[in-house]
């Protein structure tokens, strides 16, 4: 799938919807409350995850499997410094550790690892969350003896809140990145990465900084996530389904337009709780399912198949008006 | 005998027999990244797929166990032929280059993955199950190894090689070892491309269930355990080298008596070494201990 193409086009327009859309959002709680809350934080996590895997996967082409660590980094950071016992930092400076810490990872790991093509860096990536969860596992189990951590109780709308600041964040980071020198030099990397070393660009250095970027929101996520989740343990916090899923979201979505990532993480978000709650049997079934058919007939994503609808109604109608 | 070398023996011996079984689902995962360029995710599902199937038939039908090679492996064969004649193949054909289809076929065989598991829990419910068969000790130089272990090893190395002599010496062999190195010129030669990568595919879910089968004979069976089979495949042929069928045969034994050897001192550790020993190999050789 061609993953490195970006169209730019104004942003007035868009800009404005998305104000829109943010105030709608931001009294959300406001005015439907209850489970409407949990589920838009829920649809707001996938969100964070898939629009940061696309940030640097996107334009780069590496296919990273790494989301799961750095957001599992980021709920371990939060059930360390965030106990039911009492905390001793406020949230929001827990949050900013907790991505910090995950950028650090980012970091250290891509700067090992980044020289990896291909299948390999997924593989690798993969590893990685794998590797951290069984060592945790072993320490927890035979170290420190501690099994499972309480995270102190955060009431829903703070933890909405936070969230949404987090995808926010996010959003502008992405939309200020992708214009950026940065983000064209990481998009030369996609393309031809020779050619772009050639060129001058510091191939490591923008692969590795983009990485830990994109790993910064991830943990913060996972901090948030983790006052939700009130328990933890290394199998929770490390769950490889969040590794897969904002790779899932964003090819559902469309990575061709910035806001392609968010459809498909609201629209997978969406759909999984529902199948859960409604067919949790035959759920994985389902779900495999629309994945298979999503990657056989849906190859520019949800978004792709309206813009060329959207593209074909106006040819209809410009024809109509020729005669 | 000293009891130190009863113990170096014990693990050794018993890495060899994990080693085979490692070695099996290697060479099917192996075939199809190699040959079919599939990832296949999905490929520890064959395995479940092999070992609940044994399960049912020995435990209902009675039917020994080794005589299910004969009948789950010709299955598996066909749903693995199959999948790549119409999944597979519709993904190919759409993929403009040959790394976007590496691509949509990793994220399809985790659709499948989902699929499989989804249908064995159904079937066969979330419980482990367990059978016993040939569970009696036999005792090698001092060590004692169930019956069990050495059936599964002898099979293993057996299928291994009678696999390996099938690739080296049969025409349907030769044509997928061309199709392996070059699948354009291949086609050329009047290789039916797809119908070679559809039987490497099937060959791969083939070796999978077969070691499902043997496998069902020594462990508590799952519907979840098949993800820990694929990830420990995926290792053995990064070590044997990526397309190395002979490196992906030593690679699991190699692998087998590392996980052995590990285990002895700290049992949680092993799926952990693993990994230390698959990422420190990427570093400094990632063409595989046998790749070219």
């Amino acid at each position: 799938m061609d993953i490195t193409r970006f169209k730019s086009k104004g942003f007035f327009v868009p800009g404005l919807i998305s104000l829109v859309l943010l105030i709608l959002l931001a009294t959300l709680p406001l005015s439907l409350g209850g489970y409407t809350v949990v589920l838009a934080t829920t649809i707001l996590m996938y969100a964070i995850l898939t629009v940061n895997w696309v940030l640097f996967s996107g334009p780069s082409g590496y296919m990273s499997l790494a989301s799961a660590a750095f957001f599992g980094v980021g709920i371990y950071i939060g059930a360390l410094l965030l106990p039911n016992t009492g905390q001793a930092l406020p949230l929001l400076v827990v949050v900013v550790l907790g991505g910090l810490a995950s950028s650090l990872v980012a970091f250290g790991v891509g700067a090992l690892t980044l020289r990896l093509r291909g299948i390999y860096f997924a593989i690798f990536t993969f590893g990685l969350v794998v590797l951290i969860l069984e060592l945790l596992n072993w320490w927890e189990h035979t170290i420190s003896h501690i099994r499972g951590r309480f995270v102190m109780v955060v009431d829903n709308n703070t933890i909405f809140y936070v969230m949404l600041g987090i995808f926010v964040a996010t959003m502008l980071t992405f939309f200020f990145f992708r214009r950026s020198k940065f983000g064209l030099a990481l998009q030369s990397i996609g393309q031809n990465e020779e050619a772009a070393a050639h060129s001058g660009v510091n191939v490591t250095m923008v692969k590795v900084l983009t990485f830990a970027l994109s790993a910064f929101f991830a943990g913060a996520a996972g901090v948030i996530w983790a006052t939700r989740l009130t328990y933890i343990d290394p199998y929770i916090a490390f769950n490889p389904l969040f590794s897969f899923m904002p790779v899932l979201m964003a090819i559902f979505g469309g990575m061709g337009q910035i806001y392609g990532p968010v459809v498909g993480a609201a629209i997978f978000a969406y759909l999984q709780e529902q199948l859960q709650t409604k067919f949790p049997e035959a759920y994985m079934l389902i779900f495999g399912a629309v994945l298979i058919a999503t990657v056989l007939f849906m190859r520019d994503g949800l978004v792709g198949v309206i813009q060329k609808g959207w593209r074909r109604l106006r040819l209809i109608g410009g024809q109509n008006a020729d005669t | 005998m000293p009891e130190s070398i009863v113990t170096i023996l014990d693990i050794a011996i018993g890495g060899l027999l994990l080693g085979g079984i490692y070695a099996l689902i290697a060479m099917g995962l192996s075939l199809q990244y190699g040959v079919a360029r599939v990832l296949n995710i999905a490929h520890g599902e064959f395995i479940v797929v092999g070992a609940f199937g044994t399960f049912t038939l020995y435990t209902v039908f009675g039917i020994n166990p080794l005589v299910c090679l004969a009948i789950i492996g010709p299955i598996i064969f066909i749903i693995g032929f199959l999948l790549h004649r119409t999944l597979f193949h519709q993904l190919s054909i759409k993929a403009p280059n040959p790394g976007a289809f590496e691509a949509s076929s990793l994220l399809a065989t985790f659709g499948l993955l989902f699929i499989i598991q989804n249908l064995v829990l159904m079937g066969w419910g979330a419980d482990f199950r367990a059978y016993s068969y040939l569970n009696f000790g036999v005792d090698i130089w001092g060590a004692i190894f169930s019956a069990n272990k050495l059936v599964i090893l002898g099979f293993a190395v057996g299928i291994g090689v009678a696999f390996y002599l099938f690739l080296a010496r049969s025409r349907i062999g030769k044509a997928i070892r061309a199709a392996a190195q070059d699948p354009t010129t291949a086609s050329l030669m009047g290789v039916n491309i797809n119908r070679v990568l559809a039987i490497c595919f099937g060959l791969g879910a083939l070796m999978a269930g077969v070691a499902g089968v043997l496998l069902s004979m020594r462990v508590p069976l799952n519907p979840a355990m098949g993800l820990q089979y694929t990830l420990i495949a995926i290792i053995v042929i990064v070590l044997g080298g990526l397309g190395s069928i002979p490196g992906s045969f030593i690679g699991g034994f190699m692998l087998g008596i590392i996980g052995e050897v590990v285990t002895h001192f700290e049992p949680s550790l092993s799926l952990a070494a693993y990994y230390f020993i698959f990422m420190l190999l990427l570093f400094v050789r990632p063409k595989g201990i046998f790749g070219k």
